[in-house]
């Protein structure tokens, strides 16, 4: 593939970065070729997040270089980087809420465009790639898979040459990341490379020419991904064998433990959706799997569940054959239920608080840890040891700030933390999200073994891969209703697609005129 | 007709301090700066414009003394919360405290001394016309620069880049600096905007409203214009539209006492604070709209390296 005399797109040489505490780029080489798509893979701390901010000028290197095209160059800021001609999607989509699609492109230009002209040029860069905008919308009005359009179409304003895009898919329906590859692979045909970062190795098994796998600050290969098996790049990745959890088969439930009958609630939040006639059974021992896109009533679904919400009408919620729908948090825990929120941060962790507090916070009933209201430190310390022992969770010991830990090792905790209670319901969000494979696993693990010894578990999650692999029986939400539940051996993965895709058909006036576009 | 006239010529006078005050707290907050100084940078403004009017004679002077005065006291807050990190609110409040006293200890000589009004802007055959003639155009330079103030931030704030460079600052501070755009720089300005119209709001009181320096003239109206923001929910045109509402309320409670009805004094001069906690509650009643408007990255620390 090596093709003599072309340049590299980009080429970096020893490039280093070190944060207090941690390496998180130590002497990373990386080549990128012009029309390529390139993979960067690698757990979360890696240092794959340093090493894209570095190219893209948002931190400065310690030590290393870089060449562009061929010329040794240093990139100082994101506005030089554009200039050069990179571009990068962000993570945590980096739009302005309250404002329009239009300025939210302005504000990624470095030159004053009149915004009536950007709306034209907007349209136009929608016609060639089938990323179909409406200039004068509000961000906040749009569904994540608009949003993540706008951040694309405001990259391809600048005619990049390198697109950095950092997770893009860990938050679109299937049928968006369809579309999603189709306008990547189109942009690599008119030669320009593209840097895709992701945890879905089925993906970028699919979609990449090469990757480069990173682990603990250093690149330990570059392969070409196709040809090797997802199990391989996760071994690369982690540094390590691991096994991937499944499911025994076991098709023998006991009884219902969680029953919800015709629940209907309005959404608190600004822009949340209402749920609407919503019904379902969970037995012992079983795991349903909620799918659906995120702003689909989930928010409400689990409010509702968790008890930060109440039910108008109390009976609309059993759990364990208790009427609980207008029972708070600490009643519902009391019945045996736990929960597990979406934000890690502020929601199932206080940030701020060390890990011996936030266990003392939910596990305070269930596992004794008051006494005569006051706080028995040994005990609430020998929790979070077991917890942070069971699940591997790598922290600076348990006396460590939530808010220091990173996102999958968090999760862990939080999840351990539920999980050691020995709940008789398990709500969970999205366990996964945002966490590496080697986490995942362990987490799916856990769970499949806990609905095992009887526990019955709801899991909330945007990722179908992970309710295929787990759940015993999957319902999609969409705009706040439930669809029936399909037994999860027989699901059509189709079918569960286009139902979660449902109210984006239903936003645009002609969707079969986008997907043409879009292949065209 | 002639008392309705005059009473309408006194509320703009009330209003006029209180429209550069939260314009300029507005434009901080649009840029994502909580600036809780605002008491303080008007009585810096007042007593400097009255010092600088007094001893040079020029009332232009006086006013851009004025300004540069409560920049300068800006300038200091956003020194201190911008590039040291301190926390907005507690520096707010202390600047205010700040205010209050480094006033007063310039103004210990000023006491008591009266000053030439600020003069009117006489235009020829206009200010002459009966009622229409006091009412529109028998005002100061200050007043008419007040009431020009709106369209230009409207202008600024929605037409400009610069403007929404601004805004998006004040929205998603992250996002801004990940497009490479200058938090700080932009805020550091929006901030000193914020000081100089403070500071203009003071001039006028001890320069035109009432042309002499007392200790805590201002008496309140820095609170006032910050809870206008919140009432306005961050939009110019509905701010002027408060201004001159509270205006309105501090005028009534004047004539209140003047056509004799049986209140104890206090209760009136209470009106224009209970009238301000009355709107913010019903403001905030219906949460969703307010923060809609709301700059997202209101009051919030920003670290470029996180």
């Amino acid at each position: 593939m090596a093709e003599v005399g072309v340049p590299a797109r980009l080429e970096l040489r020893g490039i280093s970065k070190q944060f207090p505490g941690c390496l998180a780029n130590d002497q990373v080489d990386l080549d990128l070729r012009p029309g390529e798509i390139h993979a960067l893979l690698g757990e979360n701390g890696a240092g794959k997040s340093t090493l894209v901010k570095i190219i893209y000028g948002v931190l400065k290197a310690d030590s290393g270089h870089l060449r562009w095209n061929g010329e040794q160059t240093t990139i100082t800021s994101p506005s030089q980087a554009r200039k050069l001609g990179i571009a990068m999607v962000f993570q945590h989509f980096s739009l302005f809420e309250s404002m329009t699609v239009a300025e939210n492109v302005a504000l990624g230009l470095d030159d004053n465009v009149r915004l009536d002209v950007l709306s034209d040029q907007v349209a136009e860069i929608g016609r060639r790639y089938g990323l179909t905008l409406e200039p004068e919308r509000v961000i906040h009005d749009l569904s994540v898979g608009e949003r993540q359009r706008v951040e694309i179409v405001r990259c391809l304003m600048q005619n990049p040459r390198l697109l950095i895009m950092d997770e893009p898919t860990s938050v679109l329906t299937p049928g968006e990341a369809d579309t999603l590859f189709i306008t990547l692979r189109r942009l690599a045909d008119e030669g320009c490379t593209i840097l895709y970062i992701s945890h879905k190795l089925s993906e970028i098994r699919a979609l990449c020419d090469r990757a480069t796998v990173m682990r603990g600050g250093k690149v330990v290969a570059t392969c070409d991904p196709a040809e090797e098996t997802a199990y391989d790049l996760a071994r690369l990745m982690i540094g390590a064998d691991f096994s991937q959890a499944s499911k025994t088969g076991s098709t023998q439930f006991g009884a219902s433990r969680l029953k919800v009958r015709n629940l209907n609630m309005a959404a608190t939040a600004l822009h949340g959706t209402d749920i609407a006639d919503l019904e379902f059974e969970v037995a012992a021992g079983e795991i349903l799997g909620i799918a659906g896109v995120a702003g689909n009533g989930q928010n409400t679904l689990l409010a509702a569940l968790s008890g930060e919400q109440l039910a108008d009408d109390p009976a609309t919620i059993e759990i364990e054959g208790q009427i609980a729908g207008q029972l708070g948090p600490r009643r519902r825990r009391r019945l045996g239920l736990a929960f597990v929120p979406e934000e890690r941060l502020g929601h199932g962790a206080v940030p701020e608080m060390s890990l011996i507090d936030n266990a003392l916070l939910t596990g305070y009933d269930r596992q004794g840890l008051l006494s005569r209201g006051s706080i028995m430190f040994s005990r609430t310390k020998d929790y979070a040891e077991r917890i942070v022992k069971s699940f591997q969770v790598v922290a600076g010991g348990i006396d460590a700030n939530a808010g220091s830990l990173s996102g999958g090792n968090l999760q862990k905790f939080i999840i351990g933390r539920e999980l050691l209670q020995q709940p008789k319901v398990l709500v969970v969000a999205h366990p996964t999200w945002g966490v590496d494979a080697g986490a995942a696993a362990a987490i799916h693990t856990a769970l499949l073994e806990l609905a095992e010894q009887g526990t019955a578990i709801l899991v909330v999650s945007q990722d179908l891969d992970e309710l295929l692999q787990i759940s015993d029986r999957i319902a999609v939400l969409t705009a706040g209703r439930l669809s029936d539940c399909m037994v999860t051996a027989d699901a059509d993965v189709t079918q569960i697609g286009l139902l979660m895709g449902a109210h984006v058909a239903d936003d645009l006036a002609e969707p079969d005129g986008e997907q043409r576009a879009s292949q065209t | 007709m002639e008392t309705l006239a005059a009473v309408l010529v006194s509320v703009i006078g009330a209003a006029t301090p209180l429209v550069f005050a939260a314009v300029g707290e507005l434009v901080a907050e649009k840029s994502g700066v909580l600036n809780l100084g605002v008491e303080g940078m008007m009585l810096i403004g007042a007593v400097a414009a009255f010092a600088a009017a007094l001893t040079t004679g020029s009332a232009t002077l006086g006013i851009l003394a004025g300004a540069g005065a409560g920049a300068i006291l800006a300038l200091i807050f956003a020194l201190l919360t911008l590039t040291l990190l301190a926390n907005q609110v507690a520096t707010g409040l202390a600047l205010t405290i700040f205010g209050v006293g480094v006033s007063a200890l310039i103004g210990r000589s000023f006491v008591g001394i009266p000053l030439q009004r600020l003069q009117q802007l006489d235009l020829p055959g206009l200010s002459d016309l009966p009622i229409v003639g006091t009412l529109l155009f028998g005002h100061d330079i200050l007043v008419y620069l007040s009431i020009l103030l709106i369209p230009a931030t409207i202008w600024f704030l929605d037409r400009s880049r610069a403007g929404l460079i601004l805004r998006s600052i004040g929205e998603n501070h992250a996002a801004a600096h990940a497009l490479g755009h200058p938090v700080i720089a932009v805020r550091y300005l929006a901030v000193m905007f914020g000081g100089a119209m403070a500071g203009l709001g003071g001039a006028y009181l001890s320069l035109a409203y009432t042309p002499m320096w007392a200790e805590n003239m201002t008496a309140g109206r820095g609170w006032i214009a910050l809870a206008l923001v919140v009432f306005a929910t961050w939009r110019p045109g509905r701010l002027l539209l408060g201004a001159y509402l509270f205006g309105g309320i501090t005028v009534a409670q004047l004539h209140v006492q003047g056509f004799g009805f049986d209140v104890p004094s206090q209760f009136l001069s209470m009106l224009p604070y209970v009238a301000t906690i009355g709107v913010l509650v019903a403001i905030s009643a219906d949460g969703a709209r307010a923060r809609l408007n709301a700059p997202g990255s209101l009051g919030r620390i920003f670290h470029p390296d996180a």
